[in-house]
């Protein structure tokens, strides 16, 4: 069975600088978004958590921030762990693309930039994907045609 | 004399007889050789996300089924297993079982058809896609039986199945079982040592183990690259952990390997099936303390299952509502295209079109 | 009844009559007969091919319209002249418009020279085999002309296919015919068929045919040479744009090709209508020509496509080689054997099978061997 990895092991592997950018809660890891490719770079390439895998990241609009899943897999140790990242405010929101960690982010980040609207920086080809050029919205958003 | 080379963009799709659906691509040749290509998404987009969260859970069911229409059994699956564990319901034995059952028999049919559908893209004239269609016929009759209907399936319910099989299921299983390992050694012997398709298909296409990882690619895809990795061991939902199955699993990690683990995994999912039938007891097939409207506690849920395309995942978040706050679908196929520049890029065009048909991708799972 | 034949009778009935008048009169009437002969031929031959394909894969094919859905030809023509008759406003419209015509043409003309009985219809040509070469050549420029003129990326990128291939095909499946022109010193199918009353040629030069046969598949550019209409690359090739009637011509033109092949293929190599008892001539040829027609439809029904840059090696790599080692071969035998046909067999048959078993190990794919795959160390789903 897949391990789902015990936060608080986790977060004691991380460099001190790290581990103050990371909160635990309700049993996820949450980060600032600033920091969202840093940690995911330190669990890909630490000896102990190695996580190469990334299963999906997702959106989730919570009207007042937007939060970004990953869900993250070792395929060495056969342990899962989620990272949570909160985004606040509307418009113009960004956060640094995973995509050269991780191949896998290219088209679920476009994905995201076109139902959501999180922008990603750094991604190669980050354009509209599910819908066409010169849409207005993102519609997954909570306020879409409200 | 100068040779004065141009390059060329056709368009592939979205009305192209390869293309599996309506998908596209814009590619650049260079006479016959692949310079460039981007892939164009989006033509069969019915924004499922969005039509989950004015759904009951219930209800959520029949739109899984119109994801992969090819393997509505392993859609439901994966969605009513995130609800169970959205709302830790229990599920009785029996319908563990019987969900297993459907979904190895939804695994044969899906792979029958992509290997048909591999081989017509290879250029034979329908020959074996018709032996594949032939035998999935079979397992839709089969499917028939159960729940009325063929395709889109809804069979499954948050807590259990539909409803207990009928009597002549098992009998019907019964010849089904004992005639598809032949039928798929015929296949075989038309195929597997074919001279052009061995030439048509080795070494074209190589995926390394790094790539196909760092890729998130899943299922044969992954598995044909030398990684040694299914949901049904690593994570062993429902009842797989009690069965004996092989995980196949591909030597250089070129087409013929996606075709060959297809073929293999067919053939363990005939193993799996015909243990289960001789496990399976009387009992419940539903969990009846589940309401027909279910309210999910504030929480959420990532539950994954094995689909025949790869790692068929919902993310569910519940407000406590009657309908879920918002609902992700991580869609093996969609996934599965990420590395298809890498594939094809300074291949022919006959190599393109081979190695699309071997990601064995699904339109309605790929736009959603 | 050849042409002479008609040409004399008609002028004998009709004494009065202007001798060009005469000619044009029987000229045109042997024309009509031949071709309406041969179009219903073509017609049957595509109810065959789709009834025998249905059942290689357990299917049923057309069986609704008329007896064994024998009818079924003249439905689908009726179909095809009723529907809209489309040119692309970006095409080249004379040229797209004459393509399918020529090609049509062509594979008529070729029919004209197939010797069934003691003459062909037009009297026995004395350079046929090369008229009959010649004007199957014509294919790959009208094939060009019609993805040419489309102005569609689909078409040009067929054409450009077809007449790369079936230029390449062309060498070898006239150096193949070397050995069959030496053997009988002649080079009018006539000659060739009754040169051949003792031993058909294919047993004489096994290689020569197997040549032969595998470059006129590709030269018909039917699997599992069918880089032309590659239907899951290039959707139709060079008929991608083409609709209604003229689609129908582009059809029954590659349904009435394989039929030619077969009867030529027949006629050079298996003996044309010479055969022994009872049984008339023309039934021999029949059910020859249906026995080669059958073999092509089998090779059709059951193997993939091969890719364009295998396609071409293969022409120039083994057919070549082959067609030119058929002819030394053949010469050296007629100079030191003189006709001694026994031991001529005998000595290509070994080197046919020598050939054959060289080129496979040489150029073929190596063979499917299953090694047991190591996995990646990168996932490990036993862990925990």
């Amino acid at each position: 069975m897949t391990k789902i990895a015990d936060n608080k092991i986790t977060k004691n592997l991380l460099s001190s600088e790290l581990k103050k950018m990371i909160t635990l809660d309700n049993g996820f890891i949450y980060s600032d978004p600033e920091f969202l490719y840093e940690l995911c770079k330190e669990l890909k390439q630490n000896e102990l958590t190695q996580y190469n895998y990334l299963k999906s990241i997702s959106a989730v609009d919570y009207i007042e921030y937007f939060e970004l899943v990953c869900h993250l897999d070792s395929m060495i140790y056969n342990t899962s762990i989620v990272i949570k990242t909160k985004i606040y405010g509307r418009n113009n929101l960004s956060v640094k693309s995973l995509t050269s960690l991780w191949k896998g982010a290219e088209l679920q980040e476009r994905e995201i930039w076109d139902l959501m609207g999180i922008y990603f920086d750094g991604h190669p080809n980050m354009k509209r994907i599910l819908l066409w050029e010169g849409f207005k919205g993102h519609p997954l958003r909570k306020d879409f045609l409200k | 004399m100068s040779v004065n080379n141009e390059l060329v963009t056709v368009n592939f799709g979205p009305q192209h007889p390869s293309m599996h659906g309506v998908f596209r691509m814009r590619v650049t040749l260079d006479g016959e050789t692949i310079v460039d290509i981007e892939p164009v998404f989006g033509y069969l987009h019915r924004g499922t996300e969005k039509l989950t969260e004015e759904r009951t859970y219930v209800q959520i069911v029949t739109l899984t089924d119109r994801l992969d229409y090819v393997a509505s059994m392993s859609n439901n699956l994966a969605y009513v297993s995130a609800v169970e564990k959205l709302c830790s319901i229990e599920v009785p034995k029996r319908a563990k079982y019987i969900r297993v059952i459907v979904a190895e028999l939804q695994r044969i049919a899906s792979h029958l058809m992509a290997t048909g559908f591999l081989l017509q893209d290879l250029g034979t004239f329908g020959t074996p896609l018709m032996y594949c269609f032939r035998e999935r016929e079979k397992i839709l009759d089969l499917f028939e039986i159960l729940c009325g209907a063929r395709i889109t399936l809804s069979y499954m319910r948050p807590g259990g199945i539909f409803q207990d099989t009928p009597n002549e299921f098992w009998s019907e299983l019964e010849t089904f079982m004992d005639n598809i390992p032949g039928q798929i050694n015929e296949l075989e012997s038309l195929i597997t040592g074919n001279e052009i398709v061995l030439s048509r298909t080795r070494n074209i296409g190589v995926l390394s183990p790094e790539d196909v990882i760092n890729g998130s690619l899943s299922g044969p895809m992954l598995r044909a690259s030398r990684v040694k990795w299914d949901l049904r061991k690593a994570n062993a939902y429902e009842i797989y952990d009690e069965l004996d199955f092989e995980i196949p699993i591909g030597a250089t990690g070129d087409t013929f390997d996606r075709y060959l683990v297809r073929v293999k995994e067919m053939k363990e999912s005939i193993k799996i099936i015909n243990q289960c039938a001789k496990l399976i007891k009387p009992g419940p097939v539903r969990n009846e303390d589940v309401p027909l409207v279910i309210r999910a506690p504030e929480n959420e849920a990532y539950a994954a299952v094995e689909g025949p395309k790869g790692e068929l995942g919902f993310y569910l978040v519940s407000d406590g509502g009657i309908s879920p706050y918002r609902c992700k679908i991580r869609a093996p196929s969609f996934m599965n295209l990420t590395l298809l520049k890498e594939m094809a890029i300074g291949g022919k065009i006959g190599d393109l079109i081979v190695n699309f048909g071997s990601i064995d991708i699904v339109l309605g799972e790929v736009d959603r | 009844m050849s042409f002479n034949q008609l040409y004399i009778f008609v002028g004998d009935l009709l004494p009065f009559l202007p001798d060009q008048i005469v000619f044009i009169f029987s000229g045109l009437s042997m024309a009509i007969t031949i071709c309406t002969f041969i179009l219903g031929i073509g017609a049957i031959y595509t109810w065959f091919e789709r009834r025998v394909l249905a059942k290689f894969q357990s299917r049923v094919g057309p069986n609704r319209w008329g007896p064994f859905g024998l009818l079924q030809p003249i439905a689908d023509a009726i179909k095809l002249i009723l529907k809209e008759d489309i040119i692309p406003r970006a095409a080249d419209k004379s040229v797209f418009i004459v393509a399918p015509i020529i090609f049509l043409a062509t594979t008529l003309l070729v029919y004209s020279f197939i010797p069934i009985g003691d003459d062909s219809q037009l009297g026995g040509l004395n350079v046929a085999l090369l008229f009959v070469l010649g004007i199957t050549s014509i294919n790959a420029l009208t094939v060009f002309m019609a993805g040419w003129a489309s102005k569609n990326k689909y078409a040009i990128l067929g054409s450009i296919r077809a007449v790369a291939m079936l230029i390449s095909y062309e060498v070898p499946m006239a150096v193949s015919l070397m050995g069959v022109v030496m053997l009988s010193e002649s080079l009018s199918l006539v000659d060739i068929v009754n040169s051949q009353s003792s031993m058909p040629f294919i047993l004489i030069q096994p290689l020569g045919a197997l040549t032969f046969l595998i470059a006129a598949i590709a030269e018909m550019s039917r699997a599992p040479f069918d880089m032309v209409e590659a239907e899951s690359e290039l959707i139709g090739g060079y008929q991608t744009e083409y609709a209604g009637m003229k689609f129908a011509v582009f059809q029954l033109s590659e349904f009435l090709t394989p039929i030619f092949t077969a009867a030529f293929f027949t006629v050079l190599f298996l003996g044309g209508d010479s055969g022994f008892s009872f049984i008339p001539g023309i039934i021999w040829f029949a059910s020859k020509t249906f026995l080669v027609t059958s073999i092509l439809l089998w090779f059709r029904a059951t193997w993939p496509r091969l890719r364009i840059d295998q396609i071409m090696g293969f022409a120039w790599k083994v057919l070549m080689p082959a067609a030119i080692l058929n002819t030394l071969l053949v010469g050296l035998e007629i100079v030191f054997l003189n006709e001694n046909y026994l031991f001529q067999i005998l000595i290509n048959s070994i080197v046919v099978c020598i050939f054959i078993y060289l080129i496979a190990n040489i150029l073929g794919q190596k063979k499917l061997i299953l090694r047991n795959p190591v996995p990646s160390e990168l996932a490990n789903m036993d862990a925990n």
